[in-house]
């Protein structure tokens, strides 16, 4: 029988959750507040909160000094680019792995889970070498397939994981009207386990947009992406928060608002089959 | 839905290996994010409209980052780059190994000479140049001269780490939020060491013997160790072990610091009102000494270098040439005020009147650039090149692993001599495995 809870609990409850929440947001909200304010303000001690000269002096600088779209622009077709290939990839591995396991199944689930574990500086310079014998150093083309391979482990995991939730009769009553292989996936397996794909394509995306060792290592202007732009900000000697702070707010903003669009989407997939 | 996923994979492989085909040489240049390499980006206009036929991209990236990038590049041969910014550490061990392009086409009114002679030295093999310097810096002391006043301590001639242990003494009033010394304490070759290591020259230690045996178990390091945890730790502000430059520049901005030993280059910052709260307050003396004054001021230079791999070796030296010119400094000054020319490189520089009245800080600076000499910087003999550092490939992770340890010994997590101690095990074991001995 279900625990009622009482209005102490519910408040205590959300007022830890308010807390929680503000804790993870604080960073960010600092962030963009110290992007507003001049070098010697984002470093004066005490910081100032909100009783400062507001100026977009940084967003001004950034500007003038990066080409920002043309990050921007990258950022989004490797994050895209990245996800729906692997997720054709994802998709029948999946598929695989879910309707048709092996004794092997799950040990090779756990291999490719390994692979998350070692550290990429391990495999730079082979990766670095093959790049710049196929001639990828510094293309989308190859970035897409690094982050694509990167992000496949996770890929298969999570849509497993869903496909593992829809009953197997009704795609053995798919094949039965006749459904071939293909379709099977794309007219009945698909629409059933759209929210977790929605959901794992949207992990995959913000994982694309964050990843900063192999689009740092393997681009220089053509293909650099935002978190490019981001690094260009950081200085070693001279006082760079507020400029930083303004770049990285740039950066962020566009994975930030789809992000808050779809966070329900976002939640009820990777919660999907956590309560059996 | 076959022929959209179709579509958008289509869509996907066209835009990645779109790329545009031009006549004109592209010069890709990989740079720190430095207030005059930023300067140098926004003046560029003035070298591409002399050279219409070279085009420039800029590839500006954090240091730890360029450093990781461009060595990956230059090792593998993969050609990204047609110029790179790189250390003074990196220049003669990279030039030794081949990976850099000699600069001999320099031009004929490009005035080698004119380069100071130390830091011409550190980007030299064989007396041919293998990178040019943008900037140099060496370190000196920049300190309060409101502060000095109240406690009535003045300065007559160069210091020596005990006075300035006693000086930090009477400025430490951190109930009013002020430290008698600021110093470097995060962890790194480039971050505490390079403080350290100039600390343990002036105390008459040495990074390795002439065996390559390191010395951290001789007495110069402990006594070294001991003034440097000793006056940080106990005159220094809160946190030291996270402080590097940065920290410290915000610091001294704020009026927090006494004293501040650092980087030459940091006496534009502190002396900047736009930075700077006590930028009318600040005075300039030579680092201290201790039983010695050979190498206690480091050397360092941002230097533009080609890489072996690189096709347009002409157009790049063409570029070098503008941005490392005496014409390139008058531009600068030309735009921005003689105040804002990059510091530490011509002998020139440092006669111009214009130069020396913008910058009070000029003398010394150049005495300090002048005083530090790669070769003969301990005083007793030693294998390698480089004041604070030991230009072998080794040392990165020496030198960090080191940092690291004193670092600790400085958060009071170990004692300054387990702290030599490991360093001496840990060092020992590293050039025994690269087969030093």
């Amino acid at each position: 029988m279900e625990k009622k809870q009482t209005p102490l609990g519910y408040i205590s409850f959300s007022a830890f959750a308010w807390v929680v929440g503000l804790l993870i947001f604080f960073p960010i909200f600092w962030m963009v507040l110290t992007s507003f304010k001049s070098e010697l303000e984002a470093v004066s001690i005490p910081p100032s909160f909100i009783s400062f000269d507001w100026t977009l002096e940084n967003y001004v600088e950034v500007q003038e000094r990066s080409n920002y779209f043309k990050f921007a622009m990258n950022s989004v077709i490797l994050a895209v680019g990245s996800t729906l290939v692997g997720l054709v990839f994802a998709v029948t591995c999946a598929w695989a792995m879910a309707f048709n396991p092996t004794k092997r199944t799950k040990d090779a689930l756990l291999w490719m889970l390994s692979t998350k574990m070692m550290p990429p500086v391990g495999v730079l310079v082979p990766i670095y070498l093959m790049f710049r014998d196929w001639g990828l150093l510094d293309t989308r083309f190859g970035l897409i397939m690094v982050l694509f391979l990167m992000n496949l482990p996770i890929m298969v995991w999570m849509l497993y994981t869903y496909f593992k939730e829809i009953p197997t009769d009704i795609l053995e009553a798919a094949r039965m009207d006749g459904a071939t292989l293909p379709k099977e996936i794309i007219f009945v397996l698909l629409p059933m386990a759209l929210p977790g794909i929605a959901s794992t394509m949207l992990l995959n995306v913000i994982l694309a947009w964050n990843e900063a060792f192999w689009t740092l290592n393997l681009t220089t202007s053509d293909a650099a992406p935002l978190t490019a732009f981001i690094a260009s900000y950081s200085s070693p000697e001279g006082l760079f928060w507020a400029k930083l702070s303004a770049a990285s707010t740039l950066a962020v903003a566009p994975i930030l608002v789809i992000g808050w669009f779809s966070q329900k989407q976002l939640v009820r997939g990777l919660t999907f089959g956590a309560v059996k | 839905m076959k022929r959209v996923m179709g579509a958008a994979l289509c869509a996907l492989l066209a835009g990645g290996v779109a790329f545009t085909a031009n006549a004109e040489t592209k010069l890709t240049i990989a740079t720190v994010n430095n207030g005059d390499m930023i300067r140098m980006q926004k003046l560029t206009d003035d070298f591409t409209s002399q050279n219409p036929d070279i085009s420039l991209e800029w590839v500006t990236l954090e240091e730890n980052t360029l450093r990781q990038r461009v060595t990956t590049d230059i090792a593998t041969k993969g050609g990204q780059y047609d110029i790179m910014t790189i250390g003074t550490y990196e220049v003669p061990i990279w030039a030794e190994k081949g990976w850099l392009a000699p600069l001999d086409n320099l031009g004929s009114d490009y005035d080698v000479d004119d380069l100071m002679p130390a830091i011409r030295a550190a980007v030299s093999k064989d007396d041919a140049l293998y990178a040019a310097p943008f900037y140099g810096e060496s370190s000196m002391m920049m300190y309060r001269k409101d502060l000095f006043e109240k406690a009535g301590i003045e300065v007559n001639g160069r210091l020596t780490w005990d006075q300035t242990l006693d000086i930090a003494k009477k400025l430490h009033d951190p109930d009013n939020g002020v430290y008698g010394i600021c110093l470097r304490g995060k962890a790194g070759w480039g971050e505490n060491m390079a403080l350290i290591s100039t600390m343990g020259n002036a105390y008459g230690a040495r990074w390795f013997d002439e065996e390559w045996n390191p010395t951290f178990d001789g007495p110069e390091w402990k006594a070294a160790l001991d003034m440097y945890t000793n006056i940080l730790g106990n005159y220094g502000p809160p946190g030291a072990t996270s402080n590097g430059f940065n920290e410290n520049l915000s610091l001294f901005n704020s009026g927090k610091c006494g004293m501040w030993i650092d980087a030459t280059v940091a006496a534009s910052f502190v002396t900047n009102p736009k930075e700077s709260k006590v930028a009318d307050q600040v005075a300039f003396t030579e680092a201290p000494c201790a039983v010695t004054c050979t190498g206690a001021n480091w050397l360092w230079a941002w230097n533009l270098g080609i890489p072996m791999g690189s096709q347009n070796v002409e157009a790049a030296q063409k570029f070098i040439a503008w941005a490392t010119s005496k014409e390139y400094l008058e531009l600068v000054a030309s735009k921005e005020g003689w105040a804002n020319v990059p510091p530490g490189t011509r002998i020139s520089l440092y006669e111009n009147p214009k130069y020396l009245e913008a910058a009070p800080f000029a003398d010394e600076t150049l005495l300090a650039i002048d005083s530090a000499d790669p070769i003969n910087s301990t005083l007793k003999p030693k294998p390698y090149v480089g004041v604070q550092f030991a230009a072998i490939p080794e040392f990165q992770g020496i030198g960090t692993t080191v940092g690291q340890q004193f670092s600790a010994a400085l958060a009071g997590q170990s004692t300054v001599e387990e702290a030599l101690s490991a360093a001496q095990a840990s060092t020992d074991r590293t050039m025994r495995k690269a087969g030093y001995y």
